[in-house]
Formats: C-alpha cells, sequence, structure tokens
C-alpha cells in the first residue's frame, strides 16, 4: 500500500483532511503566540490581523511582574498584578517530586513482583490491579478531607504526597516489561555473590531505563498539566501550580475588556515547557503513547 | 495516568510471565532466600499509598456519602437521606442530562475523528513530525486549551467569529448562551483530546498484518469495503478500550468547564463533576456531594459493563 504514490482523488482527499485536521489542532498554538505579541488595545481594533498588532512584548512583562501595576492598567492588564514567577516554581517543584517519586517507588515495587518469591505475592499484585478500577471521582473529596485532618492544606506534601506513593499503571507496566528481561546478569551476579538491591540498583534498573523514562515523561507532562487536585488543597502562591494562576487570571480579568494579550502571554509561558518536552523527546512521547495504548 | 488506563486491567489476567521460575521449589532455593522481608520493603511505600490514598479514601467515600457531613463537625449518620434529596434535586438531574448530552457530543466526535484521522494517516504517510502535530494538544494543560479557545470563541473579538461574520453570519455566543455552551465545551474537548486517541489507533492499525490488506484486494475489496470489513473488526478490541476510557474521562470533565463556564449560563454547562464541586466546596456540604460521587461512580460502572459486554458480543459474532 506504501508502494502506490500516484495522486488518485482518493489520496488527495485523504491529504486535504489531514491538512484541515492539523490546521484546526496547530493554529491555537499560533493564535496564541500572536496575541501575546500584540498590543491589548489594538487587539480590539483589528482583531482578524494574522500577524501581531502593534508588535510588543508589554504582555510577558505584565505576566512576568516586569511591569509596573501603572503600567500594567495603562497598556490594558486587570491592574490585579500577576507574577508567574513563583507559580512556575510551585509547577517545577511539585512535577518534578512527584514524577521522581512516583516513577521511584513503582520501580522497586515492580521489582518486588517481577524477580521476588514471596508469599501472598499474586493476592497484592491484583489487589493493586484493582485500584485501576476506581476513578478519582470517588477518591478526590475523601482525600480532601484526608489531607485536611493532617494539616497539609496548602503545603507541597500535601499536593505531592496522596500521588506519589502508589500507581498500579506504573507498577504494571515496569513490572509487565521487567518480566520480559532476560534473567541470566543478574542471576550471574548473584551467584558471584552481589545482594539483591545491588543488582536492582546496577542491573535491573539500567535495563529497565527506556519504560522508567517514558513513565517518567508522562507522568511529569501529567503533573505539570494537573489543575483540579490543586484546586482543592491549595490556597495562595505559595504552592500553587501555573494552571491554577492561570484560571485565577483568567476569572478576575474583568468582562468587558479582559487582557487578552496578557493571557494569552500566560498561557504561551505555561505551555512553553511542554513545548520544549515536546521538541525534546517528541517521537518517543508519540512512540509511547501508542505503546501505553496497547498495553 | 491511572485513568487513561482504568479499563485496561479489568481484561488481563495477571499475567505470568514464561520466565518465572516454578513457585515452590524455587521459594527455598538459596537465590530466594529472604526475599520476602526484602519485597515487603520494596512494595511498603506502594502498599503504604494504596491503603491510605486509594482504599482509605474510596472506603470513607462511600460511608460518607450516608452522613451529613460539613468538614467542620464530624459526620453524622443520615442513611439514604442524601440519596432521597438527590431524587428530588432538579439541579442534579438537569446535571446529570447535561453530562450525557456532553459525553455523548464529546465521545462519538472524538471516535470518529480519531479513526477517520488515524486511518487517513496510516494510508498516507509515516511522519512522526504529522504525528506530533496532532499529539500537540495532549501535551498542554487542559485550562490552557480552555484559555485558548475561550479567546478564539469569544463573541465579539474572537477570530472564530471574526471569521464567520466576515462570511456574512452573525455573531455566535458559543460559551455565553445556553444552546451553544455545552457543543462549544465538547468540542474544546474532543479538540484536546482526539490526538491522543488517533494516535493509539494509529498503534492499533500499525498490529494489523499488511496481508490481511493484499488478501482483500486479492477478493477484489475496495478501499471502504475494507475499512468497513476489515480494519474496523480486527480493531474492535482496541477501540473498545478507547471508547471505554473516553467515556469515563467524558464523565467526569471538569477543568474546560472550570475554566470557561463555570456551569453557566443559569446551569446550562453545569455538568456533574461541577456540581459536586460547588455543593462540596461551594456550600461545604460534603455528605451529599459524596453521595453524588457514588452515584456517578455506579453510573460509570454499570456503563463500562455494558459497553463490555457488547462490544464483546459482537467480537464472537465475527470471529
Amino acid at each position: 500500500m506504501r508502494t502506490r504514490r500516484r495522486l488518485s482523488p482518493a489520496r488527495a482527499a485523504a491529504w486535504t483532511y489531514l491538512a484541515l485536521i492539523i490546521f484546526v489542532t496547530v493554529f491555537p498554538f499560533y493564535w496564541i503566540l500572536r496575541t501575546a505579541l500584540s498590543d491589548n488595545f489594538a487587539l480590539m481594533a483589528e482583531p482578524s490581523s494574522v500577524l501581531p498588532v502593534d508588535f510588543t512584548l508589554g504582555a510577558f512583562e505584565r505576566v512576568l511582574g516586569l511591569a509596573t501595576p501603572e503600567e500594567s492598567l495603562a497598556a490594558g492588564g486587570s491592574g490585579a498584578s500577576l507574577e508567574l514567577g513563583p507559580y512556575l516554581v510551585n509547577s517545577i517543584v511539585y512535577a518534578t517530586v512527584s514524577t521522581a517519586l512516583i516513577v521511584f517507588f513503582s520501580t522497586i515495587a515492580a521489582y518486588a513482583f517481577a524477580r521476588l518469591q514471596w508469599r501472598g505475592r499474586d493476592l497484592v499484585f491484583s489487589l493493586f490491579l484493582s485500584a485501576l478500577m476506581v476513578p478519582g471521582i470517588l477518591t478526590l473529596l475523601p482525600n480532601f478531607v484526608l489531607v485536611k485532618e493532617l494539616g497539609l492544606l496548602n503545603t507541597f506534601a500535601g499536593m505531592i504526597l496522596p500521588g506519589a506513593l502508589f500507581s498500579a499503571f506504573n507498577i504494571f507496566f515496569l513490572r509487565q516489561f521487567m518480566l520480559g528481561l532476560s534473567t541470566e546478569t543478574e542471576e550471574a551476579a548473584l551467584l558471584d555473590g552481589a545482594g539483591r538491591l545491588r543488582v536492582l540498583f546496577r542491573i535491573t534498573l539500567p535495563m529497565s531505563s527506556g519504560p522508567v523514562i517514558t513513565l517518567s515523561i508522562l507522568g511529569f507532562i501529567g503533573m505539570w498539566n494537573d489543575y483540579f487536585w490543586p484546586l482543592l488543597v491549595t490556597s495562595d502562591e505559595t504552592v500553587q501550580p501555573l494552571t491554577l494562576a492561570l484560571a485565577v487570571f483568567k476569572q478576575s480579568s474583568p468582562q468587558s475588556q479582559p487582557d487578552w494579550a496578557g493571557l494569552m502571554a500566560a498561557t504561551l509561558v505555561a505551555a512553553l515547557p511542554m513545548l520544549v518536552l515536546f521538541m525534546v523527546f517528541g517521537r518517543r512521547i508519540v512512540n509511547s503513547i501508542g505503546f501505553t495504548g496497547l498495553k | 495516568m491511572s485513568l487513561s488506563t482504568a479499563g485496561a486491567a479489568p481484561k488481563r489476567p495477571p499475567a505470568t510471565g514464561p520466565k518465572r521460575p516454578p513457585r515452590r521449589p524455587a521459594a527455598n532455593s538459596p537465590a530466594h532466600r529472604g526475599d520476602g522481608w526484602l519485597a515487603w520493603i520494596l512494595i511498603a511505600p506502594a502498599m503504604i499509598g494504596f491503603l491510605v490514598f486509594a482504599v482509605y479514601p474510596t472506603l470513607r467515600g462511600v460511608y460518607l456519602s450516608f452522613t451529613e457531613f460539613r468538614v467542620l463537625t464530624p459526620p453524622t449518620w443520615i442513611g439514604l437521606e442524601n440519596f432521597r434529596e438527590m431524587f428530588a434535586d432538579s439541579v442534579f438531574w438537569s446535571s446529570l442530562g447535561v453530562t450525557v448530552y456532553f459525553v455523548v457530543i464529546a465521545v462519538s466526535l472524538t471516535m470518529i475523528v480519531s479513526i477517520a484521522t488515524a486511518a487517513v494517516l496510516h494510508r498516507i504517510t509515516e511522519s512522526t513530525v504529522i504525528r506530533g502535530l496532532i499529539i500537540l494538544p495532549f501535551l498542554i494543560s487542559t485550562v490552557v486549551a480552555a484559555t485558548v479557545w475561550s479567546w478564539m470563541l469569544d463573541t465579539q473579538l474572537g477570530i472564530v467569529n471574526v471569521v464567520v461574520q466576515a462570511f456574512g453570519g452573525d455573531g455566535v455566543q458559543f460559551l455565553t448562551s445556553r444552546e451553544w455552551a455545552i457543543p462549544s465545551v465538547a468540542f474544546i474537548h474532543v479538540w484536546k483530546n482526539m490526538g491522543y486517541t488517533a494516535i493509539i489507533i494509529f498503534a492499533g492499525l500499525q498490529t494489523i498484518p499488511p496481508q490481511v490488506y493484499e488478501a482483500g484486494r486479492i477478493d477484489g475489496a475496495g478501499e471502504s469495503k475494507m475499512f468497513f470489513r476489515l480494519t474496523l473488526p480486527l480493531l474492535r478490541p482496541i477501540l473498545a478500550l478507547v471508547l471505554v476510557l473516553n467515556v469515563i474521562g467524558a464523565f467526569q470533565m471538569f477543568d474546560i468547564v472550570s475554566v470557561t463556564t463555570k456551569g453557566g449560563p443559569a446551569n446550562a454547562s453545569n455538568v456533574l463533576q461541577m456540581y459536586i464541586y460547588s455543593k462540596a466546596f461551594g456550600q461545604f456540604d460534603f455528605g451529599y456531594a459524596s453521595a453524588m460521587s457514588l452515584s456517578l461512580f455506579a453510573i460509570l460502572i454499570i456503563i463500562t459493563f455494558l459497553q463490555m459486554r457488547l462490544l464483546r458480543a459482537n467480537e464472537s459474532e465475527t470471529d
């Protein structure tokens, strides 16, 4: 099927369809950039301009806290000072720590399920898998109450802990991978008197680096974009991630004349790390999504 | 993460790798001496997480559904009172209706567009770059997606309305009118999720051996006939999985509504998750919110079960 290269009407239609889909998918990203680089008042006059209207970096200065409140108001900002800096740091902390912990804890648990012989192993494994059946909807409210009772509201610990210890999917995914690995090297090392932990960290873990990196990337994307859970357990800029800052900024904009340029600049700041991640790991991300779907 | 795979687990028996050594003798062999305590140390963090943040909240969520609970005072048992209130609550029923309306539009559009996109991709290009472009919306936060689209769908200045008016149409109040709110939110949802779904289906298409199509072609089947007679039936397991995941995800949609419409205008986009959130955190009625969560969970289980059954029944017919 790949050998037929002539452009039949069907192929032309297929390419047209694909071009349309790609246009609808990519256009909003361009529109973010175009709006963020525009002057907010000029936007009102020329809503259809394809290029930035009155090109300016003012919107970025507003959302990064480089402009004074007066300047910001004068440029059509909400006046409510928005400095994305602290939120950016919070997002980095939240996504990095959560991802590192959950991938590490999942890896060592997966090793115990894949390689060690112990009573109750299969039972515990199926119990863990049953957790996949329960959607977040049922655990969100009680987890909020629990975090509140632990006195961890509005802390990184409260935000991170519930998702940092246990992931049925990660454990399942890594265990399956480890079961498929050859045990020869490990057994040789064990015969040479290496301890189990040494084997785990020196042999099994490096051999599993592929799926570990895949899960880390997917986990990081998920945490970076997380909104609902931080919304429940955080209340100020000391811990709130970017997604919340963005939502608050959007809602605090006056209804009549929102600072669309500022909003789009903030949106770009929130999306940029993911776009960079995509530039670096694009192929791996695309392939791993197909793979996780099949697993 | 766990959500995106919720449907995957039950189908798979606790797989036993071929390389696993036989159980009894190995457990006593020198290599496995001391495995027991080490294993428990290694799974301890996961076990704590499982018990404290999955099992306990689930049981507690069920318990709270039968209580009057306003967070500041301890819960008091009120039996089925919350559920009785729910049955009489017109907002709950309208929320359920709005949610179903949203799920039907969002999921059917996502499925149709992503199957079409995956099939077209599979037929005409192997390019990872194109697949990468299609998956871009998956990488960004739903909050970002919702913010951009609320700008593009803005009634006065949004580019979509500017284009509509340029073609002589009237400005549409996409996110601020009763009739358009849910379709617009559903569109944003589809925009955000279509690529991800398409890539999973694409990966499924790649597992179909080319010989199948060669055989079909020899039998004189055309493209569309092969698509409906070969591709779709062979893809059924993956399509079933993707469908179930999409339905579960759509039923719990919250972020888009939270950013764009807040459930309005006049509850027109007040999906269940939004209503639960406002009951819990707007009115601190945690007992009632828990009861609604439990009901939504029950609905999800029933729908998932029905979907699995229906799709599996079809499968055995063709085999």
